[in-house]
């Protein structure tokens, strides 16, 4: 069975509200069948419209949605077949968890006893057999938020939409629950798009992330080449801790260039630079600059320790280096070989590769 | 192993649950001087005039006190035949103490409610008693007039006898306790109150629902609508409400008269010719269109307060989930809503079962409502324990309402704001 890589197709899409400011600007996004794709962006970025244009909600000014290569910005919301999980859930108060189940089956005319054994089956996967004639009311939060999951997948749907679903939860509740989708996500092959604005969230749940601000997507990959390999200053910056110089670039060649900052010169990876006396910003992930390191490496500086913040399995030290005095460094804790104290002047180094030459802030 | 060497001590030695009420206590007078006022207020100006109301109704004790000597003398009579020459003597002499205290008229009048024609046959006993002589009272007495040789009205006085009389009760349902003490139906030409309950109660119910069916799509219109337009709104429904009663009542007499506004815009559009212009005011219509107008904030704002805390993700979900608009809206907004409902309905039905100005004023003879009848009793004929077993007869009503709302419903259910 080939999959189809087009399963959803956003085409061209604008989204305005008010006719002024584009909520939405110009959105090209495929998503494959079975693929779990996380939108994640601030809030405001336009990845909650993307959504609710494709739950039928809202419909888009211009451009046009696929589902399956069938347009669907003229279908209504009832009969795109779509399932969604909702922020604050939206389980109906009234019925009880066995009722909300079979919501979507009854309207769709299915036998009673197709609807109870398909109700059985999508509770006792999000393992909540025995709850049927609580209402939602009675449960946690965690159970209410499982019953919503289960609710939406119930009627078999070909496209999943969760909106920040695990907003509500507390921190471990949310991890667990993480796995949770993630796993249910793999055994049935169901086509999940997320919305989220918690980085560790998209990171550990999806195949690919769009990476939304200001209306567009910045950035479409798999989690981890989002997060080593970011493509503009946004995505490094939105993505993780990363270290930042301001400079321009005085000199590129054999796929590294010379940037020149306030105090000094570094050398790094020209990923959005093209010439000599481009402005840009360097970023550098933390755990990528190393303090005294074995191997050699093309940056070389010193920094002075200007904060220790201890945090259990690492520690993060503050540094001054080359003028830029927010510079982090995560130590692991059981590196003892270092004279971390305040005041302190270290060697730390870095590769040119780890750090890119972006666009400038 | 007593109980008391189970109690639990406090640090000090004192027995824990001893310590907790003497802690408790303080907090219990503080809370019940707060409330006190509003016990009191509501004690002087709702349990105690409905405590003399409720007393009123059932009073006779007024016919009792002027005619002791009667009714001790009618205690042997058993009321087939005219009454002996001691009731009649009783009789003269009872009335003849009312006359020199000049108390006479209101015994007239008691009587009279009982039996029609008493009024007259006391004032002429009342002239013809100076020339009584001395004895045999039975046959001067009947002299007077020949009513006074009918037994029906020596019955009619013994029925005042007793200190408690439902007698009012009876006569507010159109019925009467005849001359053998059944209670029977009064002729059908005289049977206005039973009329009046039941238009009373019709007019209550179809108002109800004709704000039920405006009130909902205005009530979800302000639940749903952006800030702006929503604040406009409610101003718009709140706009009458502030507006005096009186004012809004007479603004619809203008317009519903047969000269009025609304007739003459018929007549413009062609749809009722110039001489025959339907007649909207003193009747039905006019109390319909008055009470719903006024009633309807009433239901507005329950429904209002509950659509609120309706989220729009349910409806979305219910749409997203495979249901229609409309089986989205009858599946999950409904039922969601039926706590405002409820507080809504009972709210208008109740406030319009005793509603009194607007129908007085634009009901006319086929619009008028039961509240205008103890009005009317309370004002015109002074016969004050009818308009009480009436009021009370009212009151019952709205709490059987209420049970039978309880028990449908649930009372823990209806929201108010």
């Amino acid at each position: 069975m080939s999959k189809n890589s087009e399963f959803v197709k956003f085409d061209k899409v604008d989204k305005s509200y008010d006719g002024k400011v584009l909520v939405v600007k110009d959105l090209n996004l495929d998503i494959s069948e079975g693929e779990f794709i996380t939108m994640l962006g601030p809030s405001g970025s336009g990845k909650t419209t993307c959504l609710m244009m494709l739950a039928g909600f809202e419909t888009p000014t211009n451009g046009e949605i696929y589902l399956d290569s069938n347009p669907i910005s003229n279908i209504p919301p009832h009969k795109r077949g779509i399932g969604m999980v909702f922020q604050n859930y939206a389980l109906f108060p009234h019925m009880t968890v066995y009722e909300n189940l079979a919501f979507p089956l009854k309207v769709r005319k299915v036998s009673k006893d197709d609807i109870d054994k398909k109700v059985d089956k999508a509770l006792s996967m999000v393992s909540l057999t025995g709850f049927e004639n609580r209402m939602p009311g009675q449960l946690s939060g965690g159970q209410q938020q499982r019953v919503a999951v289960a609710r939406a997948l119930v009627f078999d749907p070909a496209v999943v939409l969760m909106d920040e679903p695990l907003g509500a939860l507390d921190k471990n509740l949310r991890e667990s629950m993480q796995y949770e989708i993630k796993h249910i996500h793999e055994s049935i092959g169901v086509t999940v798009v997320y919305v989220t604005h918690d980085q560790g969230e998209a990171l550990t749940m999806s195949n690919r992330i769009a990476v939304f601000n200001d209306g567009k997507v910045q950035q479409l990959s798999s989690p981890d080449k989002l997060y080593e390999e970011p493509v503009n200053s946004f995505v490094a910056e939105f993505i993780g801790e990363n270290n930042t110089f301001q400079g321009e670039v005085s000199d590129i060649s054999n796929g590294k260039c010379k940037v020149k900052l306030k105090e000094g010169e570094i050398v790094a990876n020209p990923i959005n630079v093209k010439s000599k006396g481009d402005k840009t910003t360097v970023s550098i992930r933390p755990e990528r600059a190393l303090i005294n390191p074995s191997q050699k490496m093309d940056n070389n500086y010193k920094g002075k320790i200007e904060e220790v913040i201890y945090h259990g399995d690492h520690t993060r030290v503050r540094l001054n280096v080359l003028g830029n005095s927010d510079f982090i460094l995560k130590v692991p804790n059981s590196s003892q070989n270092i004279d971390i104290k305040l005041g302190n002047t270290i060697n730390i180094s870095w590769n040119s590769t780890d750090a890119r030459a972006l666009d400038p802030k | 192993m007593s109980s008391e060497t189970k109690q639990i001590l406090t640090t000090d030695g004192i027995p824990l649950e001893v310590s907790l009420k003497k802690a408790e206590k303080k907090n219990k007078i503080k809370a019940f001087l707060l409330v006190a006022p509003l016990l009191l207020f509501l004690i002087i100006t709702y349990i105690f005039p409905i405590g003399e109301m409720l007393f009123r109704s059932v009073d006779d004790r007024m016919v009792t006190n002027m005619l002791p000597k009667t009714f001790k003398a009618m205690e042997k009579w058993d009321g087939k035949e005219l009454p002996p020459e001691e009731v009649f003597e009783a009789f003269y002499l009872d009335y003849k103490f009312l006359v020199e205290k000049k108390t006479f008229g209101k015994l007239a009048t008691q009587l009279n409610y009982e039996k029609n024609g008493f009024k007259s046959i006391l004032k002429k006993l009342q002239r013809k008693m100076k020339k009584f002589e001395q004895g045999n009272y039975k046959e001067q007495i009947m002299n007077v007039h020949k009513r006074w040789a009918n037994v029906e009205y020596w019955r009619a006085i013994k029925r005042r006898a007793p200190d408690i009389t439902y007698s009012k009760y009876l006569k507010a349902m159109d019925m009467y306790e005849n001359e053998d003490g059944k209670i029977s139906q009064v002729s059908e030409d005289r049977r206005v109150h039973r009329i009046l309950w039941l238009r009373t109660l019709e007019i209550a119910f179809f108002v109800t629902i004709l704000c039920f069916l405006m009130a909902y799509p205005i009530a979800h219109l302000l639940a749903t609508l952006p800030m702006k337009y929503s604040n406009l709104l409610m101003i718009c429904v709140l706009l009458p409400f502030w507006t005096s009663l009186l004012v809004r009542t007479a603004s619809w007499m203008i317009l519903l008269q047969q000269q009025g506004i609304v007739n003459d815009f018929f007549v413009w559009i062609g749809l009722v010719g110039e001489e025959n212009r339907p007649e909207m005011m003193y009747n039905k219509t006019g109390t319909y269109v008055a009470m719903t107008q006024i009633l309807l904030p009433f239901m507005v704002l329950p429904l209002y307060s509950v659509m609120k805390t309706i989220s729009p993700s349910l409806m979305r979900a219910g749409k997203s989930l495979g249901g229609t608009p409309f089986v989205a809206f009858w599946k999950v907004y409904f039922p969601l809503t039926i706590p405002g409902i409820g507080a809504g309905c009972l709210l208008v039905f109740i406030l319009a079962i005793g509603y009194y100005i607007t129908p007085a004023l634009v009901g006319g003879a086929s619009g008028t409502l039961i509240s205008n009848q103890i009005a009317f009793h309370m004002k015109s004929t002074l016969d004050w324990s009818f308009a009480s077993a009436m009021g009370l007869m009212l009151l019952t009503g709205v709490l059987v309402i209420y049970w039978i709302y309880n028990k449908l419903v649930g009372v823990d259910n209806i929201k108010l704001g």
